[in-house]
This record gives structure tokens, sequence and C-alpha cells, in this order.
């Protein structure tokens, strides 16, 4: 048998993510071996499979891949916009665009990320730059 | 080399119960009663079923609870949840565990009440399929549909397709429908009907979403030389592929390709087949980019024409590419999980059963489920006996020689370049081999190897 001996850190890579997040940072993975990006985060590089994955600072910055709108009723809390944001880094996240009405929300529009909150869980949203 | 599954196993019956609203009925007495007719269609007994092939979208234990509803006791038990292909996925573990002997009459089988749950606001035995997906659950977004929506919008801005384009979906299952006396949806529905519905998730309105209705519905499966002593007249599994892209929509590596680019291959790989050799098909068309998607990913329409292929007609009664001639899950039935009626319609055409909506002489029929959030593709060709053995599908076959042959000569003739290369583009690959061969007698060498690699490639990436 092979053990993992000291491959893993104590913590895992979604705690260490969570607890980046409480502190105001968009971290995202990079892999020493591949040197592509991954997100969500992972315990092996979704590119190559090695298990060096370095913690670094998300540029924060990006690009719509895709939109929709979800049409609520206004008692409902109205209409939603719903995205896929490819990061600069290359990996894509599901998300939402804020601070804008759904519809002027357009694939190819460049956007940038900030932490907000719902159900007491940080989360990254994405505003147009 | 033929694969060691290609006509092994085959479909013996096939069982439906009545469509729609059925609140008198709880999800394991439609699965039986399904189980029912299937088995009353193949001439076989409950008892003589021993391998269960069942998926539930949120009952854990489903397998156990459908054996002991059954009072079946199966060697070969299966649950795997892919979503609602699993149906189709499930044709594959079936076909290995009847070839090697594992189980000898097969029986997959599905019930679900989701419209009067919906009714009745009966929550869902294990809760949302897609709750608890760390970066995708959290923001709640509004799923099914919006991920699919994500995907349409996406192929819309590289593709340029139109709304009306994507209605045209809705529209040509609805004329297959109108065909279909089990059909839920026969009233007449227009393009302009489905492009002004009330919107869903853009750019979806009511019209590009599947239906929400209460059904069952099984099949059995059977080595191909029992099956040929059975009721019916077999029809034979020559391919089954399963192709998994992600789980999340986010993690879809390009919004405008599906896994049907992987379980497609994997399918005709198995059958020997391409997929001019199909006679119709039936798609699990959830939401109106579905059937787009799946047709240009299995290798039937070029990658961005496929909603030009619906707005003309060719997949409509009268088209010269059948799909859906149920009417699909958008007009005929969706019970949650629609994986097994793809299948369904798929055997039923092969028997000659259908009426008006009867593809004349279908001799292979496709069938591709969908699961998940385009999760998972699962690719079944099922043929009539004429499809199996050496003999199989001579007359298209040998048309298909004769054309490379004539323009092989043409190319010895004329321009050996070019005739090579254009006859390569129609035939297979080992047929362009030969070709190349003959007329590499006459023509000069290089020419010939460069068209045959480019061949060889084509063939490959397919
Ligand atoms: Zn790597």
């Amino acid at each position: 048998m092979a053990e993992t001996g000291t491959t893993f850190a104590a913590d895992g890579a979604e705690k260490q993510f969570r607890d980046g997040l409480n502190r105001g940072e968009f971290n995202i993975q990079q892999c020493a071996s591949c040197k592509k990006h991954v997100f969500y985060p992972r315990t092996l590089c979704t590119n190559c499979g090695s298990p060096k994955l370095v913690w670094k600072r998300a540029a924060g910055t990006g690009t719509v891949y895709s939109t929709s709108t979800e049409r609520y009723k206004p008692e409902a809390g109205g209409d939603k916009n719903i995205a896929v944001v490819q990061l600069d880094e290359g990996p894509r996240m599901l998300t939402r665009i804020t601070d804008i009405a759904p519809a002027d929300v357009k694939i190819g529009m460049r956007v940038t990320a900030h932490i907000g909150e719902a159900d007491g869980i940080k989360l990254i949203y994405f505003r147009k730059a | 080399m033929v694969h060691p599954l290609r006509g092994q196993t085959a479909v013996v019956g096939v069982g439906l119960t009545k469509f729609g609203d059925l609140p008198g009925k709880t999800h394991l007495e439609l699965l039986a009663e399904a189980s029912y007719a299937a088995l009353d269609d193949a001439g076989l007994k409950l008892t003589d079923v021993d391998g269960l092939f069942v998926s539930s979208m949120g009952r854990v234990f489903h397998p156990l609870q459908v054996a002991e509803y059954l009072g079946v006791k199966p060697s070969a038990i299966d649950g795997t949840n892919v979503g609602g292909s699993a149906f189709v996925n499930a044709i594959q573990h079936a076909a290995m565990a009847l070839h090697n002997g594992v189980c000898n009459v097969a029986l997959i089988a599905y019930g679900s009440t989701s419209r009067s749950d919906r009714k009745s606001g009966t929550p869902r035995v294990g809760g949302n399929p897609n709750a608890g997906v760390m970066y995708q659950s959290e923001y709640k977004p509004m799923l099914p549909v919006g991920s699919y929506a994500l995907v349409a919008n996406r192929y819309m801005h590289e593709y340029g397709m139109t709304r009306d384009q994507l209605s045209s979906v809705a529209v040509t299952f609805r004329k297959w429908a109108q065909l279909n006396p089990r059909a839920e949806m026969r009233g007449p529905l227009t393009i302009e009907d489905v492009s002004r519905a009330r919107m869903i998730c853009d750019p979806f309105t009511l019209y590009d979403c599947c239906l929400v209705s209460d059904a069952g519905a099984a099949l059995v499966m059977t080595r191909a030389d029992r099956a040929r002593s059975l009721k019916q007249k077999p029809v034979y599994m020559l391919g089954i592929g399963s192709g998994t892209s992600h789980d999340q929509i986010a993690q879809l590596a390009d919004f405008t390709v599906t896994a049907c680019a992987m379980s497609g291959p994997r399918a005709f790989g198995m059958a020997g087949l391409k997929p001019k050799d199909v006679d119709v098909i039936e798609v699990y068309d959830a939401f109106s980019i579905n059937p787009i998607l799946f047709l240009e990913d299995l290798g039937f329409v070029k990658k961005g024409e496929g909603g030009a292929f619906f707005t003309e007609g060719h997949a409509a009664p009268g088209g010269k590419l059948p799909v859906n001639t149920n009417g699909g899950g958008m007009s005929c039935v969706h019970p949650g999980m629609y994986g097994m009626f793809v299948s369904i319609e798929a055997v039923e055409q092969l028997r000659g059963n259908t009426g008006a909506r009867q593809v004349e002489g279908a001799e292979v029929a496709l069938a591709n489920g969908n699961g998940g959030l385009l999760s998972n593709q699962s690719t079944a060709i099922f043929g009539t006996a004429a499809t199996l053995g050496a003999e199989a599908r001579t007359t298209k076959r040998a048309s298909a020689k004769k054309v490379v042959k004539k323009a092989a000569k043409k190319a010895a003739k004329k321009a050996p370049k070019k005739a090579v290369k254009k006859a390569a583009k129609k035939s297979a690959k080992k047929a362009a081999k030969k070709v190349a061969k003959k007329v590499a007698k006459k023509a000069p060498k290089k020419a010939v190897k460069k068209a045959v690699k480019k061949t060889a490639k084509k063939a490959k990436r397919r």
C-alpha cells in the first residue's frame, strides 16, 4: 500500500478556499506540474492528475461566457441574472452578475469579482468591469 | 473486427402505462403495470426475470424496493443513476450481464408520479437531485432549465441560430405527436406560439420545455438466441455507448458540444455503422436545444446547422431523417426521467408497429438518452434481423461501394488527386483504402497516400 503521507495538507482544498473567502480573498489553485489553473478547488489536478496544486490569489477578472435571465414573478423577487464567467486564469464558474439589469448582461462582457453573501455563505459574484 | 456485444442481445418486450394525470397510482404500481405489459409482450413471466435494472431520481435503495415489490430475486441488479439517460445506459449493463451469463432475462423499468406530486405539492423523496452541489447550488440557480438555457444562449451566440429556428424543434415534435394517439399534447402548435409564449428562462419559453407526466415504462432484454424463440420479432442491440462530460453545468468544457461526441462514436463503433445507416432517431428532448446539439454531435448534422435542419422540416413527418416520432418529451410524455421512452419508440419503429407515424422500411434506429445537466449521454443503436451477420445491410453498403468504385474509375481516368479525395470522403476508411490502392496503380503514389491519410484521420475523429 502507498500512503498519502505528507502529500496532502491537514485541511482540504475546500476548507482552505472557504477560509480564504472569509478573509476576503478569492484564491485559485494552479498545478505545479502542468501549470493549468483549476477551479472549483480540487485535491488532484483535473488536467494531469498531479496532487501539487498551489494556491494563488485570483486576478478576479473575467469574461461572461454565457448568461440567462431567470424569470420570476415580482412577488418572488423578480427576474434574476445567472451567468457562467470565464476567469482570466482559464477555468469557468457559475455566478450571478450584480448591479445591472439581467437583460443588460451580454456574452463577452468584461467583469470583475466581488465577494457577497447568501444564507450566511460567502460567494463570489461579478459586476460589469 | 466485430464487437463481441454487437447483435448478441435483443429487446424482446416493451410496455407502457397510460400517460398524463394518474393520481390514483404510486410510482411502484406504474412500474409494475409497465413491467407486466412488457413481459406479456415478450411472452415471458415475472418469474423469468433474473436481471433488474432500475433508477430513481432520489430513492437511494430503489433497486431493492423494486425487487421486493415485484417479488423478483435478481442475480444481476443495478440502480446506476446518471439522470434521465440511466435507462439507455442500463442497456449497456444489461447487455454485458446477459452476454456473460450473469442473468438471462433483464427487466429495465421505471414508474413516476411527477405530475401528481407536483400538483399535490408532495416533496420529492431524496429532495432536489441538484442540491448540495458546491459552487452551483449555493447560487440557487433555476435548475435544470437554467443550465440548458445557458447552453442555448452560448450556442445561439456562436452560431447565430434564431429564436424561430429554436421554436421549430417543438413544432416538429408536435407534428409527430399528432400522429400518435398516445401522445399527451396533440393540438396545433406554430412557431409563433412557441416564440411568443411565456418566458421561463431566456431563451426558453414554456414550449421549449418538456412535459411533466405520470407514467410507467418497461423493456425486457434476452440473449439473441432466446429472443428468436419468443413472441415478438426481436429488435437487436447493435451498439451502445455511454459518455460523461461533467456534473455541474459550468464544468462543461464547450457549451456547444455534448457528450454525444463520445457516446455516438462508441455506439456506432460497436454497431459497425455510420450515421447515414440510421433510419429513425429518438432523442431525449428535455429542452429544445437538446435535439439540435445531439443531432450535430452524433454526426447527423454539421455543427451549427441543427436549427436550420429542423426549420427545413427534415426531422418532421415526411422528412429525410425522422426524429422523435412519438412526439418526444415535449409533446408525448415526460415523467421526470424520459430515457425509457427513446428506446421503446425505437423498438416499436423497428417492429413496424407504429401506424400513422411509422417510418417505412426502418431497419436501424438510434435512441439517445440525456442525463443530468447534459452530463451523461447514452446512445443505443438497434437493428432488425436484416442488420445482423455478414450480409448486414447489403443493399445500402453495396450501393455505397458502387459509388466509391465509380469515383475510383473516374479518378484513374482524369485527375487522380481530386477524385480520390472525393471518393475517400464518401466512403468508410476501409473502402477508401481499397479505392486508393486501385488508383495507386495508375496515379502518382504521393497524392494517393496523402488522400488516404486524410480519410483515416477523418474516420478517427468520427
Ligand atoms: Zn496538472
